[in-house]
């Protein structure tokens, strides 16, 4: 590195005081995790947990069953990466899972086919005037939705000052009373072909794709664009960031809207491939996403972390509740597991920044 | 010569409901002259930075900066009139490098069609850092490093450099060596010197006596929300300035703040 060594003063800069990427953690805490699961498959299992074959033990090593859980990661994966967004700006955002959950009602409602099997179509909500709509109706109408339900979050926290953990909270029972409301709990089903492509294409790996394509988006906008930088300024100081001319309200309202939108757009992803919307989709998503934002590095206390960092912390997930099946492990265990993690994240975390203030 | 002054407050005044932190303050600088500004804690010292670079609205009175009534909407407007101010609560971003803590608010950009998401140009701003460092001869290692990791007095630096980098035409410093060792101050009060030579005027708000002497044309002194004197450095010394500080005097002209 270059540096500006001309001068007075003789200051000196400890080079120890760098610190190693937090990303870097977490890879190497995705190794050891994956390591484990090895050492304990040799044990109970006898075998690998990542490097045999499926075809000779068909029956354990479900391929399957992986691939479902891979996409589950995925979709929550993608309200995580607005979850990264906002928790780097120091905000907290409880809504996404009910958004979910809302999102995938009314845009299902606008994705359904007229006819099942020659029949009319028996979950129909509307008229025929809503059948065999272009896919771009439900997709306009979802991403609305969380365009909607960010906006409203975003007003509340940035104009009104009231703690987002509390303006989202509201938001939370609210949006998830509308899922209820919208068919008086009904589920809403037989999407058209179209529709059905979103979250089952490519042989199943749309999710996938999606959250990937919307991973390396995201991480080129935090780190590149004016955008990135001002969030990671107004999680880091405030103050700061609104005396150096940083619209910081205005700067809230987007952060939050996008993370609504990234919410509606996991929902559509969701309920494209289950081919059906109920009210209760989505809930604890916005948990599970916070927990693999923080596994991923990103600070609570904002300013630090990364899109990497959470892709990281989605893979520790998968891994985790891959593992978990592999060793046949009860699913209680996974939750309970999943909930030290989190805590074990966010002490890290902080004792990170304990240690950090107590050297400057 | 009325021009030649770069900034003129006429009863600039700042209640925050009852406390009347700054009333009436009548305030001239000249262009080229480094004027302090010297008073007890809680004296409307900060208050006063604060209403010239709109980082709050006063309650009324009238800026006049550059030769035009002023009424920035921000720190930024205020910023980009050509007022670079050093704020007492350093106003940097920890988690963020030195670059990225200079141009924060005001980077350089490409791709500017798209808006909140253009394109950071950090080649360009890591140039400028480097020549803006230069020119204040600031030293630190390593400008990729986040703030975090910085001493006191680097940190000040980099606050300082920030002002420098842009073509300012007043500069404002409320209290920037407060915090800072012995070494650290002396590195600060070089940069001071060096904008003294190129002409810029400048406002240093200070407690220490030394400094003040040493850098100031003149000094105003501030008493519970008034200013309590306006004296060119031959005029006083360090004694004096502490009996209008106590209150013990008044200068002539201010009676009000008795
Ligand atoms: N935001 C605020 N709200 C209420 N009172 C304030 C605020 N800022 C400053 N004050 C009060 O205004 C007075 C002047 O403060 P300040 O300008 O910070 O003093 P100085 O910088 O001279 O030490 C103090 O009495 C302080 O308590
Ligand atoms: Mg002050």
């Amino acid at each position: 590195m270059t540096d500006t060594s001309h001068g007075i003063g003789g200051l000196s800069f400890d080079t120890r005081k760098r610190t190693r990427p937090p990303e870097l953690n977490v890879f190497f805490a995705l190794i050891g995790i994956v390591v484990i699961f090895e050492a304990l498959g040799y044990l109970l299992q006898g075998q690998s947990f990542l490097f045999d074959s499926a075809d000779r033990f068909p029956s354990i090593f479900n391929e399957a069953r992986l691939k479902i859980i891979i996409l589950q990661v995925a979709i929550v994966g993608i309200i995580a990466l607005g979850s990264t967004q906002v928790i780097i700006s120091h905000g907290i955002d409880l809504s996404p899972g009910s958004v979910v959950g809302l999102t995938a009602m009314v845009a299902m409602s606008f994705a359904q086919t007229a006819t099942v099997n020659g029949n009319p179509n028996p979950k129909a909500i509307f008229g025929d005037w809503a059948m065999d709509l272009p896919v771009i109706a439900p997709i306009v109408v979802g991403l609305a939705i969380g365009f909607g339900a960010g906006l409203v979050n975003g007003l509340l926290i940035a104009y009104t000052r009231i703690p987002p953990f509390i303006a989202t909270l509201g938001m939370m029972v609210a949006a998830r009373g509308a899922a209820k409301w919208w068919s008086k709990g009904r589920p809403i089903s037989f999407p058209t072909e179209e529709f059905t492509w979103i979250g089952n294409g490519l042989g199943g790996w749309m999710p996938v794709v999606i959250f990937i394509g919307l991973a390396i988006l995201f991480m080129l906008v935090l780190k590149y664009t004016v955008y990135g930088k001002h969030t990671y300024a107004i999680g880091s100081n405030e103050a700061a960031a609104r005396m150096s001319g940083i619209n910081v309200e205005r700067h809230k309202v987007l952060v939050y809207v996008i993370a609504g939108m990234l919410a509606s757009l996991a929902a559509l992803v969701l309920a494209s491939k289950n081919l059906t919307a109920q009210a209760g989709m989505g809930v604890m998503y916005e948990l599970d996403a916070i927990a693999m934002t923080v596994i991923g590095g990103v600070s609570l206390n904002g300013g630090r972390g990364s899109v990497i960092g959470t892709v990281l912390g989605a893979l520790i997930f998968g891994v985790i509740i891959s593992g978990f099946t592999f060793l046949k492990l009860d699913a209680y265990y996974q939750e309970m597991v999943k909930g030290a993690i989190i805590v074990a994240a966010v002490v890290l975390d902080q004792w990170r920044q304990q240690r950090q203030s107590a050297r400057s | 010569m009325k021009d030649d002054i770069i900034l003129e407050t006429r009863g600039l005044t700042k209640h925050y409901g009852g406390v009347h932190a700054l009333e009436d303050a009548n305030f001239v600088l000249r262009n080229g002259e480094h004027v302090a500004i010297v008073g007890d804690n809680g004296a409307g010292k900060s208050t006063f930075v604060r209403q010239i670079t709109a980082v709050e609205q006063r309650t009324r009175g009238d800026v006049i900066f550059d030769g035009k009534p002023v009424s920035f909407g921000g720190p930024l407007e205020a910023r980009e009139a050509g007022i670079e101010t050093v704020f007492q609560d350093l106003a940097l971003a920890d988690d963020l490098d030195v670059p990225d803590n200079i141009f924060l608010g005001r980077e350089k950009t490409k791709a500017n069609w798209l808006g909140p998401f253009r394109i950071l140009d950090y080649k360009a701003m890591r140039q400028a850092t480097l020549e803006g460092l230069e020119k204040t001869a600031v030293k630190i290692p390593n400008i990729a490093n986040t703030i975090r990791n910085m001493s006191g007095g680097q940190r000040q630096c980099v606050a300082i450099a920030r002002t420098a980098s842009f073509q300012a035409k007043l500069t404002i410093m409320d209290e920037p060596t407060a915090a800072l060792g012995v070494q650290e101050t002396a590195m600060v009060e070089n940069i001071i010197r060096t904008l003294k030579e190129a002409g810029q005027p400048l406002i240093i708000i200070s407690h220490n006596m030394r400094q003040v002497f040493d850098l100031a044309d003149r000094i105003v002194v501030f008493r519970r929300g008034r200013i309590a004197a306006n004296l060119t450095k031959d005029q006083t010394d360090p004694q004096d300035i502490v009996q209008y500080i106590t209150g013990a005097k008044t200068g002539e002209g201010y009676e009000d703040a008795a």
